[in-house]
């Protein structure tokens, strides 16, 4: 716990690790060179240096050095997977196969393919829990398919699909697979191989590598997967994407890949026991608070919640420093977490996800996501805790909901003047 | 988003939260918005039989910035009389509060509370109407 505050909104971004900025910061301003340079040491030891990252990314998900694209992010590694494949395979089809509850990367890339007529999307419907089954998948294939994309973990509720489920049906089907693994990877294991995945997109900043850098894995061989590129120039990366390679940032990259290798299994253990004491804290204090998302199946550091009666961003805005004089910073930290309320988004509309999952507006508007991770404490889960009862306590006796809940009056039933 | 003083304010410590007790003559009570649209805000008036406003109550189930417009509306209204506080517009509490665009109808949704609960005082008042018991606003 530090004055500036508990950052507790993992799913967003992760802060740097410091190991990561060690390994990086010899490439900024000594071993500068640009990768593609042949002629000289400068770009001899870049390439060494993009080389080793590209191995070490490689290895975190049984993939082969040669597999791994580098991009400047998940959103462009899913925008070149999906228009990739859509172009390339043209003569062969034109159907996606997507979910309800992909991130916007996918979905707004699936949305620009249809407007522009050079695809159909069919989007799958989720459970009450986020997940996709794998049965709905194999009935939507067409002999038009191209390509499924599915997400590895939701960035909101933290559910976890049956990848490898669904990877069966696919590769039994002969169409290409895709997962925006950006919420899960370096976090639960991933194989592609054993998974049966074509096609992988993951962003460093989600696992506490830099901004800036990510990765699309294209599989080499059963299948061989081709794509037209997105960005078109000097023909790097195997002219899937051109442009020269960050390489502090792919040094970052990969060293926070092997951290997250190496560590994967004690810190899935302790995440898990963080959320667990996290949920247990506010569900044994709170009446009419419900979790959002699969009970079981979901990201370690995820618990999405929703605090009927209670607004989420009036929620926030108790927790999150705004009305907090400085005075207060050391003694009562201000907490980051976000929230699914429409009055948090840019929209103004209430979550996608919440809503394909059957949550009412009602209750997508008093959703807030904590998203832990690898600097969280036990005593920084005990004092949200202890904030976040306390919040929701005083907002609910200002909330008429709740009033009129505890009267036994049936919100449902309540001719309510919409504005 | 930064939040104006005045909305952290009024946030931080709202005046005249809670409920009148139920039966008590001269309340008129409007409940305006919806769960669904993230907004709903109960606003009571107790206005005296010449037609001054001597209290008001508010609960609010809504953003910041629509707490804290209800709580700033139960101040602005007491000691007006009905027909100066019908001329209460919601551009007057965004100014006041420095509401940004995004956030204007939370100021809008304050006016019509206003109205809301005028309306429901004007009616119980005749005296031929049956006693109205909105189930949501008692």
């Amino acid at each position: 716990m530090n004055g500036k505050g508990i950052y507790m909104d993992n799913h967003a971004t992760t802060p740097l690790d410091p190991r990561v900025l060690e390994a990086m910061m010899p490439y900024f301003t000594e071993t500068f060179g640009n990768a593609a340079s042949r002629s000289h040491g400068y770009g001899w030891e870049a390439e060494k240096a993009a080389e080793a990252g590209r191995e070490q990314i490689a290895r975190l998900i049984n993939a082969k050095a040669k597999e791994i694209i580098f991009t400047s992010g998940a959103t462009e590694s899913d925008n070149l997977a999906i228009k990739g494949v859509v172009e390339f395979y043209k003569d062969k089809g034109n159907h996606v196969i997507t979910g309800a509850i992909e991130h916007k990367a996918v979905l707004d890339t699936c949305k620009a393919l249809e407007r522009k007529g050079l695809a159909t999307v069919t989007y799958l419907p989720v459970d009450r829990y986020g997940l996709v089954d794998p049965d709905d998948v194999r009935k939507a294939i067409t002999d038009k398919t191209l390509l499924v994309s599915i997400m590895f973990a939701n960035n909101e509720i933290g559910t976890i699909n049956p990848i490898g489920e669904i990877g069966k049906v696919t590769r039994e089907k002969g169409v290409l697979f895709h997962t925006d693994a950006t919420q899960g990877v370096g976090k639960l294991p991933l194989d592609v191989e054993a998974m049966n995945i074509d096609l992988l997109s993951m962003s460093a900043h989600k696992m506490y590598g830099p901004k800036g850098i990510g990765a699309l894995y294209v599989r080499a061989k059963g299948p061989r997967v081709r794509l037209t590129p997105v960005i078109d120039g000097g023909g790097h990366e195997r002219g899937f994407r051109s442009g020269t390679l960050n390489v502090p940032g792919i040094v970052g990259f990969g060293k926070a890949c092997e951290l997250c290798r190496e560590g994967m299994a004690d810190e899935g253990q302790r995440l898990l026991g963080l959320r667990e004491r996290l949920r247990e804290g506010l569900f044994s204090q709170l009446d009419d608070i419900f979790l959002n998302g699969h009970p079981v199946h979901r990201l370690p550091g995820n618990l999405n919640v929703s605090f009927a009666y209670v607004e989420g961003e009036s929620l926030l805005m108790g927790l999150n420093g705004s009305t907090h004089p400085i005075a207060l910073a050391e003694s009562e930290p201000p907490i980051a977490v976000s929230s699914g309320s429409a009055c948090t988004s840019a929209t103004l509309e209430p979550s996608y996800v919440l809503k394909a999952l059957g949550v009412g507006d009602d209750l997508a508007h008093t959703s807030i996501r904590f998203g832990l991770g690898r600097f969280n404490t036990a005593e920084e889960v005990d004092y949200v805790t202890n904030r976040v009862v306390h919040e929701v306590r005083r907002l609910r006796e200002l909330s008429p909901l709740y009033e009129m809940a505890k009267e036994g009056i049936d919100l449902k039933s309540v001719a309510w003047q919409r504005d | 988003m930064a939040y104006s003083d005045k909305v952290i304010d009024h946030y931080s410590n709202p005046r005249n939260v809670g409920s009148f007790p139920k039966g008590e003559e001269n309340v008129g009570t409007g409940v305006v918005g919806a769960p669904e649209c993230g907004d709903v805000m109960k606003l009571q008036l107790k206005i005296s039989d010449d037609g001054v406003v001597q209290d008001a109550r508010f609960k609010t189930f809504g953003c910041g910035s629509a707490i804290a417009s209800s709580s700033y509306v139960t101040e602005l209204v007491k000691g007006k009389t009905v027909d100066e506080v019908l001329q209460i517009k919601n551009t007057h509490i965004v100014q006041e509060l420095s509401l940004p665009p995004v956030k204007i109808h939370c100021s809008v949704l304050a006016e019509d509370g206003i109205k809301a609960a005028i309306a429901d005082w004007k009616k119980k008042r005749t005296p031929t109407s049956p006693k109205p018991e909105a189930a949501e606003a008692s």
